[in-house]
């Protein structure tokens, strides 16, 4: 009865358009997640992440498109049906049963009998820890037992499919970070198809196999973590995923300059005429030293610099009035001596570090 | 050991200080409670014992547990509320059912609607039935020229004229608390169900409905309070054969001008009431504690 990583289904969501009035909340949706995957749909409020989820879950019917959980279309039927598992935002937990109540209730509803019942609840909530909770009221919980409470209730009618709608939002930072670990093991645990809506690009990060970042009802960019954070397509998906600073560069055929400056790349620019220089403020560093051999370097002044505990933020201005923001850690020289405003810095970035993408976006 | 506790005497003043002034600022509507709800009730407790003669005695009351016809009475009050409450109950809770899934503009809308008949005077709406149930009224003209029955039906000056009026006024009364419990029933509850396999039947009668069971109850209860010591719907529409309690304490006072009487069937009355809203009470704390309320 538990699981196997083989047990999941892959999930194909097909030219999905879903239109209210004139607003395209999909706009021909198409994604492949994969069995097994870890698929996190993140985006701002309004780009249609959670649309989708809805669509996936049956509650939103779209205007068109196809949707499979493995072999089976499925758009076309009611959500009860679906078989899969969700949580949702507000947890939604039934105030008028018990928390055995709550997670027992997709077993009564597929007749199992009580013995089995009993042992399954109490496994799921086992899986939560939150063994023996099972007679608590739900207003007796904390936000974060709720939380796994919905999870229990969610998972035990071993469903192949796990949607979460943004699960964490509610919880305080601290919580956040253990449940977004805690999360992360459960699917490895369970191995079941997971597609999460969240805001927070961070979580995101933490927790997904793939992220796609949705705007506007399209997918802007579907990649792993690592590759969305380091080669993000266009300027939306920077912008939205960590901090950066985008300076406008030329391009004349392969030389690539920012204002006078050639700049020095590890990897060949993307094709476009439209070029914007991406900088991580993490990736570049001060250069106390002044320029560096074989990297960009840049001359400014400090205009601000904020002491963070573990780090300083630092904000530049190059002699063309665009700023520049540098994170830098608090070891070595800058204990001793943070920069000060007005200072005159040079900044160095290295080529590896160097990201132009597409500017012709937004 | 020994921290300084500075102030503390002045604060303690104030704090004292500031009761005092709640209390006077209070004091108006305690005063104004006293005067018109407290003082005519003892009032009528004292009244109720005094008996023909002038003194103290029990005659009120043993004359009520002596005679018949104060059973009867009692019987057709309770009977008319329960039936009342019952009716409202089935029209009232799909209707505001009815209500709480419409768009808010809507559902607005359809609850100025059921308000209106709050605007117009009980009187009127209560004669206006009169003129519609009555052998050559508007129902029984057109029932008959639609073939619905032969024969002008009697449907008012009995029960029936009675509880339909009942029910048209007491309305209201219970739509209002079972739609604002509806509105509160989170649509996640209702996706949350469905989502784990409740098709929509399973998900209401499992989920939606006993999320809506202390809105029922309040609604109900309120029908029914109300519905014990109504008196102008059934002494215009039950044309003397429905007699409620509320009837008897106006025959009482103005055809044998006996107060001790009247004023022992107001007691008996707003004692029964008491009772049911305790037993009520109880029962909605229960309700409660389960995690009915609701969220």
């Amino acid at each position: 009865m538990t699981p196997q990583p083989g047990d999941a289904l892959p999930i194909s969501v097909r030219n999905v358009t879903k239109t209210y009035g004139s607003v395209h909340a999909l706009d021909d949706v198409s994604i492949e997640v994969e069995s097994g995957e870890f698929l996190t749909l993140l985006g701002p409020s309004g780009s249609g992440k959670t649309t989708l989820l809805m669509v996936l879950a049956g509650f939103t019917r779209p205007d068109c498109g196809s949707l499979k959980f493995g072999d089976r279309e499925v758009i076309r039927t009611p959500p009860h049906l679906r078989d899969v598992g969700m949580t949702f935002q507000s947890y939604a937990l039934f105030p008028h049963m018990t928390v055995a109540g709550n997670v027992g209730y997709p077993l009564r509803l597929r007749k199992v009998p009580k013995p089995e019942l009993d042992e399954r609840v109490e496994r799921a909530l086992e899986t939560v820890q939150l063994g023996g909770f099972g007679s608590r009221r739900i207003d007796q919980l904390s936000g974060g037992q709720k939380q796994r409470v919905a999870v229990a209730r969610a998972i035990v009618f071993e469903p192949r499919i796990l949607l979460m709608d943004e699960p964490l939002s509610a919880l305080d930072k601290k919580l956040r970070d253990q449940m977004q670990i805690e999360l992360r093991h459960l699917h490895e645990k369970l191995g079941m198809t997971t597609v999460y809506v969240t805001h927070d690009q961070r979580e995101a990060l933490t927790m997904s196999d793939r992220i796609a970042v949705v705007n506007h009802g399209r997918i802007m960019q579907l990649a792993t973590p690592r590759d969305l954070y380091e080669r993000p397509a266009n300027r939306f998906v920077a912008d939205f995923i960590g901090d950066s600073t985008f300076l406008r560069v030329d391009r004349r055929g392969d030389r690539i300059s920012y204002g006078d400056t050639a700049l020095r790349l590890a990897a060949p620019p993307p094709a476009a005429d439209n070029l914007l220089l991406m900088i991580r403020p993490e990736r570049i560093v001060l250069s106390p030293e002044g320029p560096r051999e074989g990297a960009n370097n840049f001359a400014a002044t400090a205009t601000d610099v904020v002491y963070q505990g573990d780090s300083f933020l630092l904000n530049a201005r190059l002699p063309d009035g665009n700023t520049i923001a540098l994170r830098g850690a608090m070891r070595g020289e800058n204990v001793v001596a943070l920069p000060r405003v007005g200072d005159a810095l040079t900044l160095s970035l290295a080529p590896e570090d160097t990201v132009l993408i597409d500017g012709s976006e937004g | 050991m020994g921290a300084a506790r500075i102030n503390e005497a002045g604060l303690r003043r104030d704090e004292r200080l500031e009761r005092l002034k709640l209390f006077g600022l209070s004091s108006p509507a305690i005063l104004l409670i006293l005067v018109i709800l407290v003082l005519p009730v003892g009032w009528l407790f004292y009244v109720s014992f005094i008996g023909a003669d002038g003194s103290f005695s029990l005659e009120n009351y043993e004359r009520m547990l002596k005679r018949k016809s104060y059973a009867r009475i009692f019987r057709t009050t309770f009977e008319v509320s329960f039936l009342t409450t019952g009716l409202c109950i089935l029209i009232g809770y799909p209707l505001a059912y009815f209500i709480s899934q419409l768009p808010n503009r809507l559902a607005n809308l359809c609850l100025i609607t059921v308000l209106l008949p709050f605007w117009t005077s009980l009187l009127v709406r209560t004669y206006a039935w009169l003129v519609l149930l009555q052998k050559q009224g508007l129902v029984n003209d057109w029932a008959i020229s639609l073939g619905l029955w032969e024969e002008p039906v009697k449907m008012v000056h009995n029960m029936t004229g009675n509880l339909i009026g009942m029910v048209h006024i007491m309305l209201p009364f219970l739509i209002l608390p079972v739609y604002g419990a509806m509105r509160a029933i989170s649509r996640d509850y209702m996706k949350a169900a469905s989502n784990l396999g409740a098709g929509p039947v399973r998900a209401f009668w499992t989920v939606f409905f006993p999320l809506s069971l202390p809105g029922l109850f309040a609604g109900s209860l309120m029908v029914f309070i109300l519905c014990l010591g109504f008196f102008v719907t059934p002494a215009v529409l039950g044309g003397g054969k429905v007699i409620m309690v509320s009837m008897q304490i106006v025959s009482n006072i103005e055809l044998f001008v006996n107060w001790g009487a009247a004023s022992a069937l107001g007691v008996v009355l707003l004692v029964m009431t008491f009772a049911i809203l305790w037993v009520a009470s109880r029962f909605l704390r229960l309700e409660q504690m389960t995690g009915g309320g609701g969220h």
